[in-house]
């Protein structure tokens, strides 16, 4: 094998099987690319030993013939997944020497299924960015540069190390969270593939919470069979999550390949922004004609309420996080400031040294949209047009199968280009937001390249619990795209 | 609605946040700038819309009353930065 | 409806008469082994930290899983209380900081709790009866313990008690003296004992009450009122009420204003205290808990709770007034204990019930009190007391015999029966063999006989030493009408 780094998750799961290659091997290469990929600062924490360790299990396993479905394939996980005995920082001081004794019910099926933990990746803090240069442990770099340019690119955000990793080589695949668009942006901004399940369909048990009523896990990968492959294994109907839903966890990779004949694909309307770049309009239209020319019927929907998503996730999110970190005060665990005189100063000096910029931020808006008097004024109204947002997708849905779209509103941007202006920060999220509103699921595929040759990505949206017809309609764009192009190793120099 | 200096210390002291003096004033425009951006969703008539409670539709999902954790005293402070006798140890409050 | 309040409850101040106002907010731990939204155990008493999870410990990505069994001990005491069962609750988070609440934040029911209006009986001296007022009643978790007089510069937190479940059982301001406040929480504590959803036991923290206080002139509108926080026993709850009452009524006669404030009773003091740690003003930021759904309860399950509801104690005091022809007193002390009310049935069936309820609260009482034992550990079984008290209606033994036997099966135990004929302790109705007493004693006494017939009352005189001569055995009203007969004594009348 040549280019081990460089497999599919499915044509590697192949190669083991066939004992062309073994899991210590692929685990070694993986890990030999992460030590040369510093420079991206994918990683926040690496775990050779333990990933050299679970590889020489799965070998056995596979001498022995008693392969498990995910037997000895080497993944990264986002460090918000918290990992028994390996450090799980969220991305935050507050949290440095954090090591939870216990793991979360999305990695445990990964583990129990026979896949290898490469190491934890590097984060927006507390998966409050959309550039992953909130991170306590410093941005991470884009695997891509625009061509003849030097000048760093941020991968996205929050599961920008993820992105990175996968965009990178590092990994065979990686694990990412999705509150707002925290896979599919910094997929679709690093030319790999990102899928936000419907909520409910991987468990938060054991996920460190940003924003409870959204935040959803989901696989990141190079292809779409790899996403449906990883995502049958984080699914799983957990009695631990309340929120976690009753519906058996189906075969996706059975279904990836069915084709979108007859298929009716909506483009919603509204998702048509005014300063977008025309790039991003022709790649959208283009999308559209790969679909029409596989058989889809094409129709126009309109989501009327698209425009008020964003803005009433500024509200709902903030809120639900300034009361989902509340427990970091450095009592039990994390951060814990030197010299207070009592309790007071110990909480407010704990969680000021402990949390950064952006999440203080963030955990103050969402403490005054709560506080006595604007309950109704912000969070209440933000949770009416959450149902206005779920109730298009209904309506939409009734006649179409799956949602086309852009995935964000342009290609990777320069570090510290936005980090002045909030808002502009958060409009990255445009696109893909709605989405967690509604709680539906959705995809990005990478799709093309920009004329200064950035990956751009399409998303497809779906209804509920139909992940199998979002990686299908993702499947055949995958196919008609024919993306191909890899950053150029820059890091290695 | 917008938000002064008073208001960000009153929000700051209720989640527990110290905020250093040089920060106040920027944080004062920063929530100003997003607070007056979401103040669009003002346009929306929601006057006959129920809140979204989840978005799943789901039945709230129970537990069976058995005792299947905890007896772990030193694995639930195995992290904490002041442990004495398996107590969390934190500066004497004042009742 | 409330019985009228009589004006002899009223308080004399210096310029007239003042009304006190009483409301409870009563916390009653629930009856489970393991904790509303965790797996924990609830046992007393556990060394610290012992009973925690890591959902308990708030640690990160821990998610709460309510617990069945705790929302069917609620529904069934609202059930008990005759209230209304709501189909839909929801869980809010009620955020505030404190080093005994790990999460930042305790799961509460705010605007939809689970039961609403219902109502307590309260039984007052005499046999009277009042009426008071459920506003409501909501699950919630407990909090931890913090210790502050073990270091004099630091205060230790022991978690086991956090995320217990709470039933917060909230009554209307219907009560207007301590008797009243009293006599509610007893029954109150009655009805939870009987349901079995709380053991009452108010030294060990499974109940406490805040005791809202306030003050007004007969018929005015209600006063300013003060929170008297976690008051442990019902002895507490009646001088809080007295002295809080007493320093309101001097306020305001003095010109100044009640202000509204959480104190503290100091039982040494015996006084009523501001805090000052709770005087800081609160802004707890409720919102719905994300991490749960709306609890929806099923009508066919409160119709099986409902139809599994034991007999409550104001039933049971009618059952036994109408049925054993108890007096309301009697019937009252007799239930206010499901297991003496227990004992009490075995013991009455097919006997005297009238005999068998004096018995119960003159002897068997009498005798626990004195030791300080309730009727679970008492030495004697309600069966034996029944053969006693029957073989006391039957004759076999006298009144006198039987305290004798009781005092032996008490110290000796033993089957009554098995006693009475062991030791001989039959009475004597056996008329020739009293004569025969009857003419032994009158032999030994000629001086007697003659001031007997002058003075009839002497003939008791007789009956003693008869009653000597026979053991104790003889049947009293057969000396008497022995003794009558010879000594030509006249009836009574
Ligand atoms: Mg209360
Ligand atoms: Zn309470």
């Amino acid at each position: 094998m040549t280019d081990l780094i460089g497999l599919t998750l499915a044509d590697a799961r192949t190669a083991l099987l066939e004992k062309r290659v073994s899991s210590m091997e692929l685990t070694g290469a993986l890990l030999s690319a992460m030590a040369a990929a510093r420079p991206l600062n994918a990683f926040v924490t690496q775990t050779p030993e333990r990933a050299l360790a679970m590889a020489a299990e799965s070998d056995a396993r596979l001498a022995r013939g008693e392969a498990r479905s995910l037997e000895g394939l080497p993944l990264a996980i986002k460090d918000l997944f918290c990992t028994k005995g390996v450090r799980t920082t969220a991305g935050s001081r507050i949290l440095e020497n954090f090591v939870p004794p216990y793991e979360s019910t999305v990695t445990q099926n990964l583990w129990g299924a026979g896949a290898v933990l490469l190491g934890k990746t590097n984060m927006d803090e507390f998966a409050m960015g959309s550039s992953n240069e909130t991170s306590y442990f410093g941005p991470v770099a884009n695997p891509w540069r625009a061509e003849g340019s030097n000048q760093t690119l941020v991968p996205g955000g929050s599961s920008g190390g993820s992105a990175s990793a996968v965009a990178a080589d590092l990994c065979l695949a990686a694990t990412g969270t999705d509150t707002g668009g925290s896979i599919r942006q910094p997929a679709a901004v690093t030319g790999t593939v990102g899928l936000k399940p419907t909520y409910g369909r991987c468990s938060r048990w054991g996920i460190i919470a940003f924003a409870s009523s959204l935040d959803q896990a989901g696989p990141m990968t190079k292809t779409v069979r790899d996403a449906a492959i990883l995502l049958r294994h984080m699914a799983s109907v957990d009695p631990l999550d309340s929120t976690s839903v009753d519906i058996p966890v189906p075969d996706y990779e059975a279904v990836v390949d069915s084709g979108v004949k007859g298929l009716r694909i909506g483009i919603p309307k509204e998702y048509r922004v005014d300063g977008a770049p025309p790039e991003i309009d022709t790649l959208w239209q283009k999308g559209a004609d790969w679909l029409r020319a596989q058989g889809a019927e094409i129709v126009e929907v309109s989501l009327p309420f698209t425009k008020y998503a964003l803005p009433a996730y500024y509200i709902v999110a903030p809120a639900e996080a300034s009361s989902n970190l509340a427990r970091y005060d450095g009592v039990r665990y994390g951060h814990r400031a030197r010299d207070v005189r009592d309790i007071g100063e110990l909480y407010e000096r704990s969680r000021g040294e402990g949390f950064g910029k952006e999440v203080r931020r963030r955990i103050l808006i969402g403490t005054y949209v709560l506080s006595a008097g604007y309950y109704d004024a912000y969070y209440a109204r933000a949770q009416k047009v959450r149902t206005l947002i779920a109730r298009d997708f209904d309506a939409a849905f009734t006649g179409c199968d799956a949602l086309l779209t852009p995935a964000t509103p342009g290609p990777a941007f320069a570090l510290g280009e936005k980090t002045q202006d909030p808002v502009s920060m958060y409009l990255n999220d445009i696109f893909t937001v709605t989405v967690n509103m509604a709680g539906l699921p959705a995809l990005s595929v990478p799709a093309g390249l920009t004329m200064g040759g950035l990956p751009l990505g399409l998303q497809v949206i779906g209804k509920a619990f139909d992940e199998a017809m979002v990686l299908r309609v993702g499947r055949a764009l995958e196919l008609a795209a024919q993306f191909r192009a890899k950053p150029k190793s820059w890091w290695l120099a | 609605m917008s938000v002064d200096r008073e208001t960000v210390l009153r929000v700051a002291r209720l989640a527990r946040i110290a905020l250093e003096e040089d920060r106040v004033d920027p944080m004062v425009t920063e929530l100003n700038t997003i607070l007056g951006w979401v103040e669009q969703l003002q346009e929306v008539d929601v006057r006959e819309v129920a809140p979204l409670t989840s978005v799943v539709a789901q039945r709230l999902k129970m537990r069976d009353d058995e005792v299947t954790a905890g007896g772990d005293a030193a694995a639930v402070t195995a992290n904490a930065p002041l442990v004495e006798d398996h107590f969390y140890v934190v500066p004497k409050v004042v009742e | 409806m409330n019985a009228p309040v009589k004006s002899s409850k009223y308080i004399r101040g210096e310029s007239g008469d003042w009304e006190v106002v009483i409301g409870l907010e009563v916390h009653a731990q629930v009856v489970s082994k393991a904790k509303l939204f965790s797996g924990a155990a609830t046992d007393f008493g556990a060394p610290p930290n012992s009973q925690v999870s890591f959902v308990d410990a708030a640690m990160p990505g821990m998610l709460p899983v309510i617990n069945r069994r705790c929302v069917e001990q609620a529904i069934r005491t609202g059930l008990g209380l005759r209230a209304k069962i709501n189909p839909v609750s929801v869980f809010d988070r009620k955020n505030y900081f404190y080093p005994d609440l790990p999460s930042g934040y305790q799961i509460s029911q705010y605007k939809q709790p689970i039961v609403g209006e219902g109502e307590v009986i309260i039984d007052l001296p005499g046999g009277e009866t009042a009426t008071v007022g459920i506003e409501r009643l909501h699950l919630e978790q407990d909090a931890g313990k913090s210790l502050h007089d073990q270091h004099a510069d630091y205060s230790y937190v022991d978690l086991n008690r956090a995320g217990v479940a709470l039933m917060e059982i909230v009554s209307r301001p219907d009560m207007r003296c301590a008797d009243e406040a009293v006599a509610y929480l007893k029954k109150l504590r009655a009805i939870l004992r009987y349901l079995g959803t709380c053991d009452g036991n108010m030294e060990e923290g499974s109940l406490r009450a805040d005791v809202n206080v306030s003050v007004r002139r007969p018929g005015a509108d209600l006063g300013t009122r003060c929170e008297i926080k976690n008051v442990n026993s019902l002895r507490f709850i009646a001088q809080a009420i007295e002295y809080e009452a007493r320093r309101q009524i001097e306020i305001v006669e003095g010109g100044g204003t009640v202000k509204q404030e959480t104190r503290l009773f100091d039982s040494r003091a015996g006084e009523t205290r501001s805090m000052r740690s709770k005087e800081e003003a609160h802004d707890y930021r409720y919102f719905p808990d994300p991490d749960l759904l709306p609890l929806e309860l099923d009508a066919a399950w409160i119709k099986a709770i409902a139809a599994s509801l034991p007999e409550l104690p104001d039933e049971k005091k009618a059952r036994f007034i109408k049925d054993y022809g108890l007096s309301a007193y009697d019937a009252g002390v007799i239930v206010a204990e499901r297991e003496l009310a227990d004992y009490y049935e075995v013991m009455a069936r097919g006997a005297d019930a009238k005999l068998a309820a004096n018995w119960l609260n003159n002897e068997i009482l009498g005798r626990l009190n004195k030791q300080g034992l309730s009727i679970g550990d008492c030495p004697v079984s309600a069966e034996a007391n029944h053969a006693i008290i029957a073989m006391t209606s039957d004759g076999t033994i006298s009144g006198k015999i039987a305290k004798d036997l009781l005092d032996i099966v008490w110290a000796e135990g033993g089957d009554p029966r098995t006693v009475v004929e062991a030791r001989g302790l039959r009475q004597v109705t056996d008329t020739r063999a009293i004569e025969e007493a009857v003419e032994r004693v009158i032999a030994a006494n000629p001086d007697k006989v003659a001031q007997a017939k002058a003075k009839p009352k002497l003939a008791g005189w007789f009956v003693g030493q008869v009653m000597k001569e026979t053991g104790g055995k003889a049947n009293p009203q057969a000396v008497n009408a022995v003794l009558k007969a010879r000594l030509e004594l006249p009836e009574e009348g």
